[in-house]
Parts: C-alpha cells; structure tokens; sequence
C-alpha cells in the first residue's frame, strides 16, 4: 500500500501484532465513550421498537424525537464546559424561563402595545432574539463574574440565580401566560412549516457530507506537512463513508416524515393543485431548531477542541494551579463559560417559547436536572478536565429518547422520572467502573 | 551579610553582569517569615544550587523569580535591569522558564498542549495549530527524550520521567535564559535522573543559568556551581563547591554554621 508510506516513515511500528479490534479503534484515535454512547442510544431504540411493537423507529417518531431533544442539547453543550472547568450551573432551567417570558413580552407587549407598533412585524423575531440572547449574556456573565472573581461557590450562586431568574417571570403580567408568538418567531421552532423541506435538507446533508470528508482531507495533509504521524487510509475512507451514510440515511427519515393531510390539503388548495388520491405528500424535513442544535454543536465543539478559549477551559479542568503557572487568566475563562451558558439558554428558550407559540411561568422548570445529566451521560466527568461536546449532545437524546419511549409505552410521568433517575447512576456508575479497570 | 562579603562565582570574572540579582526579598505568610531578606544571584552558564531543610523558605524564595508567589518586598535584577515579576507571564517575558516539584502540567491533555499551556501557536484564522505545535514539541523531544512518542496521549498515562520530559521541553523549546528547577529528579527512577543530569550540563554549555533546588546534597555537588544555604526563610551563606566539603555543607543547613565554624564533634554528630 503506497498510501500508507508515510505512515510507516514516520512512526517506527510497533512490531506488528495481529490487528485486532482494540488496535484498529485505538490507531483509528476514536472516543471510545462516545462509541459507548451511540451503542447505548442503538440499544435504547431497538428496544424501544421490539417493546412498543414498531412504533419507536417511525420517521414520525424519530422527528419529533429530533425537535424534542435540542432544547436540552443546546445547554448540555454549554454545560459541559462549565462542569469540565470544575463548575455547575443550577440555574439553567430557570434562566431559560425568564428569557422565554422577557422574548414573549418583547413580542406580544412591548413592541406591539409599549411602542404601538403592532404585531407580527418584519423586525419582531430579530427584536425578541436579539433582546433574549443580549440578556442570557449579562445574565450569565453576572453569576460567572460573582463566581471567578466574588469567589463564591457556584453552586451557591447559581442556586441564587434558581430562585433569582423564576422570581422575576413573575415581576411581568403577574405570570400570565404570554400567547402568541410572532408568525416567524413560530418557525424557530419547528412544526411543518418551521422545517427544512425536502430539497433544503438534501443540500444541508450533501453540505455535511463534503465538510466531512473535506476535513478528514484537510486534517490528513495538515499533518503530512508535519511530517506527523496519519491514520491508514482505510480507517480514514471507513470513517467518511459511515458519517456520510449516518447523514444522508438522517435527511431521508427527516423527509418521510410528510406534513398533516389537513395542512398538505390547505397548501394544495392555496397553490392551486389537485390532491392526488391518496392526498399530497410534502417532505416536511430537517426542523429549524435541529438545524440551530447542528450550528450550536459545530460552534462549541470549535471552541472547546480549536481554540484557546476551549483548551483553557480543559487546562483549568485538568489540573488548575497548572492553568495558573501557565500564564492563563483562569478568572477570565471561567466567567466566559458563564456568559456563553446564558447565550445557550437564550436560544433554548427561543426554541421551546416558538414550539409551545406561548411563554408560561413553568417554563423550563426542572431542565437543569435533564441538562446536567444530559453531559453526564454524554461522558462529562464531575471530576472536571474530562468531557465532550458531541458527547452531551448524545446524552441528551438519550434522555429524549428514554422519555418518550416510555410515552409510547404508557409510562406514567412518575415511572418516567424513576426510570431516567436509575439510568443516570447507572450511566455515570458504569462510566467510573470502566474508567477503572482500563487505568489498572 | 552585606553583598561584598559572597564569594564570586567560580569561573566569572567580577565585570560579568548576573543574569539574576535578588536582593533582600521578603515573604511572609501571615506573620511567618518564610523568606526573611535574601539576597542571591546567577550567573550564564551556572548551576547555582539552593538547599536547605523543609520549610527553609528555597521553594517560596524561588517562586517570587518565577512569579507564582510574588515578593512582598525586595529587589530583582534581570540582565542588571530592575524588573517587575508579579505574575508567571512576568517571568516568561524575562526569559525565565520554571520546572516545579509538583510538575505543574495539566494531566487531561497532550504532551504538545502542555509544552505549549498558555502560549499556544495560532494559525492565521486564530486557531489552534496542533500540528505545528505537535512538530515542534517532537523536535525538542528527539533532543530530551529520544524514546518519547506518547504525542498524542494525555499525559496523566505518561510515566514520571516522560512527564518531566514534557516539563522541560516547555523550558527548553521557548529558550529559557534562567532555568528553575525545583526537585527536578524527586520522581524520577536512575535512568532518568541521569537524563535529566546530562540535560541540565547541556543546557549549561549553552549558557543557561540554572537555580537547582534539592535537598539532596549529593545531586546539587554533582552538578551545582556555587551552594546557596537557606535555614528558616534566611540564607546561611553561599559557597563555591570547590571550597567546601560536604559536611561542611551540611553543617550550614542543619546548624546554620559557615565552614570551618563547626567543630569536629558537632560534624561527627551530624553523622549521627
């Protein structure tokens, strides 16, 4: 193999034993937790399916799956960070709520009543997101200032801000429920109408397929120049064919998920077509805040893995007097998570006040648990320095999945939360136990 | 002891200008006088080692040159320039590179990560550029640690003597002028030690000044120049190797004696 010249030139093999799984995933440089995590999510779904007698694994139901977990993802990204530099945030949930509320009252009093400019305007849903994601800055980059520089607990303060950010829904309309949400304010999140459709998600997973191998390329020649050490080219083709195949095979199920007859005969009718026997089919698609999930997930996981802020941030984890004899500015870094954990939120909420089209005083209520566990399971470690992004995007839909499996199934909400509970200790329980017998 | 009473080093005449001065530094911890007006130097191209029991303040005073624990009063010199050492930055700024007992690395991430911890090289866009840096730290390496391969591993499964490696390819890749090495050989086994020997000798040719602290007596006469003496947070004396025996030292550490002061019964004793 020619191809593989360089790999033999530039590291002396080892000499050469029987390849075997363990070498081939080891040389292949691949996390073997979040391989575990994907194995899990296999095994949660299959089982699901077998149980519910094929109702798990529907396009249906793997879309609203889809729409359902990004809420939580969006955070868990955010969280990792924050647990990775030995820090939590409690106040996720209730930070969500308030900027939920502050975006609804933007739409629905203050730009239509407070400055009489009405409602549904071409500018409301930039207003609303832009006011919310300003907002979830400040607000965060408050509890990481009182965090890194107060040096107080942040567990204390953001329990403070638990109780802070709920409290103040309540300072607006007396809690009211604040409905509806701007038409295009609507669209953030998800529905028919707030999708991809069929073409739009065959371009993004056509995009993603080409930045896939485009990277593998580029991180390839990038290395070669160092004269560094390259994976095999096989490793490297399997590795671009299973992430395009897991792409592409996402688009189709994502586009055999159709719109509601009622709506597809509406859209019939307003475009002026005849409904084929059996009614129109439309594609509904790649939903808006899946999309949003992808762009948060690249973004973060760019500034964790290939910038210095990230690198910081795994630094203070892993060993912080080391973070400090390095030069770094350790206070700095940790507010930063912070302000970045309030911008997530802002987005979440955006996310879950356009998919409810209301903002009630319960909004968000508990998601600090789902988010924590989320970057829990998804292989985060309490004991900080360790954890993925990619991998709390996985432990969210993990979460997502187990609870509406156990919809599909009957499972009544307290049954639901003994179970996701018991899923959780076992996860990090697990987690630990292998993390010791492969340090021994 | 007033500054003309110290021995000039070994082979520097007296126009050579140190590379570090400090002059009468202080560090108290509430009302404890770790460091109590010491006053040292370093010249090119010296190992200049600092011993003294536990709690004699080597470590505290060594921390206010690398700017982990800044003085509370005193002076420090650098090329014969009064300077400002507040933080670590500070000390990297004067060519100062500090290896330390407790191996300051963060154990999550690479061995390139560590080496570079802090001053990270860049592509044009502003991102890491881990090729690069993972190049260079096995440049440095092939010169510390032939063996070393472990690029790409977090160095929390590194043995005692790679992660020193690590540590001072840091030192050595950034051209450090004034090298601090705090019990550089404490975790180490034979074979390494004596890499970490013939380092520190080669890194001397080039004219590095080396602080070397170590309460073993045997490994700072093997390799040091001069012998700076520190007993509860005050320094005892320092002395050219060649001029003194090592009871002699050790008299100084444990008694705070200057050569030729302790008797042959209290140096017997010593022996115990």
């Amino acid at each position: 193999m020619t191809e593989n010249a360089a790999t033999a030139t530039a590291v002396p093999k080892a000499p050469s034993e029987r390849p075997s799984w363990r070498t081939a995933l080891t040389s292949a440089e691949l996390d073997t937790r979040l391989l575990g995590t994907v194995g899990a999510i296999a095994v949660i779904w299959i089982g699901f399916h077998i149980w519910s007698g094929g109702d798990f694994l529907t396009a249906r139901n793997l879309w609203n799956l889809s729409v359902q977990s990004t809420s939580i993802a969006i955070m868990a990204t955010g969280m990792v960070l924050i647990i990775v530099s030995r820090n939590i945030d409690l106040s996720v949930g209730s930070l969500l709520g308030f900027l939920g509320y502050v975006m609804a009252m933007v739409q629905t009093q203050w730009i239509p009543k407070t400055f009489d400019l009405g409602y549904d305007r071409w500018y409301t849903w930039i207003v609303a997101l832009a006011v919310g994601l300003v907002l979830g800055a400040l607000c965060g980059l408050l509890q990481g200032f009182l965090v890194a520089y107060g040096k107080i607990p942040a567990f204390i303060v953001t329990l403070g801000g638990f109780l802070v950010w709920r409290g103040l829904i309540f300072r607006f309309k007396k809690g009211q429920t604040l409905t509806p949400m701007d038409k295009t304010f609507k669209l953030l999140g998800g529905g028919p109408k707030g999708s991809l459709g069929d073409w739009k998600s065959w371009l993004l997973g056509g995009l993603a397929c080409a930045a896939i191998v485009g990277g593998i390329v580029f991180a390839r020649r990038r290395r070669q120049r160092y004269e560094l050490a390259v994976r095999a080219t096989w490793i490297d083709a399997t590795l671009a064919t299973v992430g395009c195949v897991v792409v592409l095979a996402a688009v189709l199920v994502a586009n055999r998920y159709y719109w509601p007859p009622n709506l597809a005969t509406q859209y019939a009718q307003d475009h002026g077509i005849t409904e084929p026997a059996g009614g129109l089919k439309i594609s509904t698609g790649i939903a808006y805040p899946v999309v949003i999930l992808i762009g948060v997930t690249l973004i973060i996981t760019y500034l964790a893995r290939r910038r210095r802020f990230g690198r910081y941030v795994y630094a203070i984890g892993g060993n912080p007097p080391a973070a400090e004899l390095g030069g770094i500015n350790t206070r700095r870094i940790i507010m930063f998570t912070f302000m970045l954990m309030g911008v997530l939120c802002a987005v979440s909420a955006a996310v879950q006040t356009a998919r409810l089209d209301s903002a009630v005083t319960n909004l968000g209520v508990q998601n600090e648990l789902d988010v924590i566990s989320a970057a829990v399971i998804g292989g985060t470690s309490f004991s900080g320095g360790v954890g993925t992004i990619p991998g709390a995007v996985l432990g969210a839909v993990i979460m997502q999945s187990l609870r509406s499996g156990m919809v599909l199934l009957n499972f009544d909400s307290p049954t639901q939360d003994i179970v996701v509970g018991i899923v959780l200790v076992a996860a990090v329980g697990l987690d630990s136990m292998l993390n010791r017998r492969r340090a021994s | 002891m007033s500054v003309s009473d110290r021995p000039e080093p070994t082979d520097a005449t007296s126009s050579r200008v140190p590379l570090v001065e400090m002059r009468d530094i202080r560090v108290s911890f509430g009302g404890v006088h770790a460091v109590d007006g010491v006053s040292v130097d370093l010249y090119p191209g010296e190992v200049v080692g600092l011993v003294g029991g536990n709690g004699a303040g080597k470590s505290t005073l060594i921390q206010t040159l690398s700017g982990a624990h800044p003085a509370d009063s005193g002076q420090i010199r650098i090329g014969g320039e009064d300077v400002v050492i507040s933080n670590p930055r500070d000390a990297r700024i004067h060519g100062i590179e500090a290896i330390y007992q407790t191996l300051a690395l963060a154990d999550n991430i690479d061995a390139a990560g560590n080496v570079f911890l802090g001053r990270e090289l860049l592509t044009r866009s502003g991102s890491l550029d881990d090729s690069a840096m993972a190049s260079a730290t096995q440049r440095v390496m092939q010169r510390l640690n032939p063996r070393f391969k472990n690029l790409k591993t977090a160095v929390k499964s590194l043995s005692g003597g790679q992660r020193q490696s690590v540590a001072i390819a840091r030192a050595v890749h950034f051209n450090a002028k004034i090298l601090i090495m705090d019990e550089p050989t404490a975790a180490l086994g034979p074979a390494e030690t004596g890499q970490v020997r013939e380092l520190i000798t080669q890194l001397k040719a080039e004219g590095v000044g080396i602080f070397l602290i170590s309460h073993d007596i045997h490994d700072v006469f093997d390799l040091a120049d001069r012998i700076s003496v520190m007993l509860q947070g005050k320094l005892v004396g320092t002395v050219n190797k060649s001029d003194v025996t090592k009871d002699e030292v050790l008299a100084m550490i444990i008694m705070g004696k200057q050569p030729g002061q302790a008797s042959v019964e209290e140096i017997a004793e010593l022996h115990g």
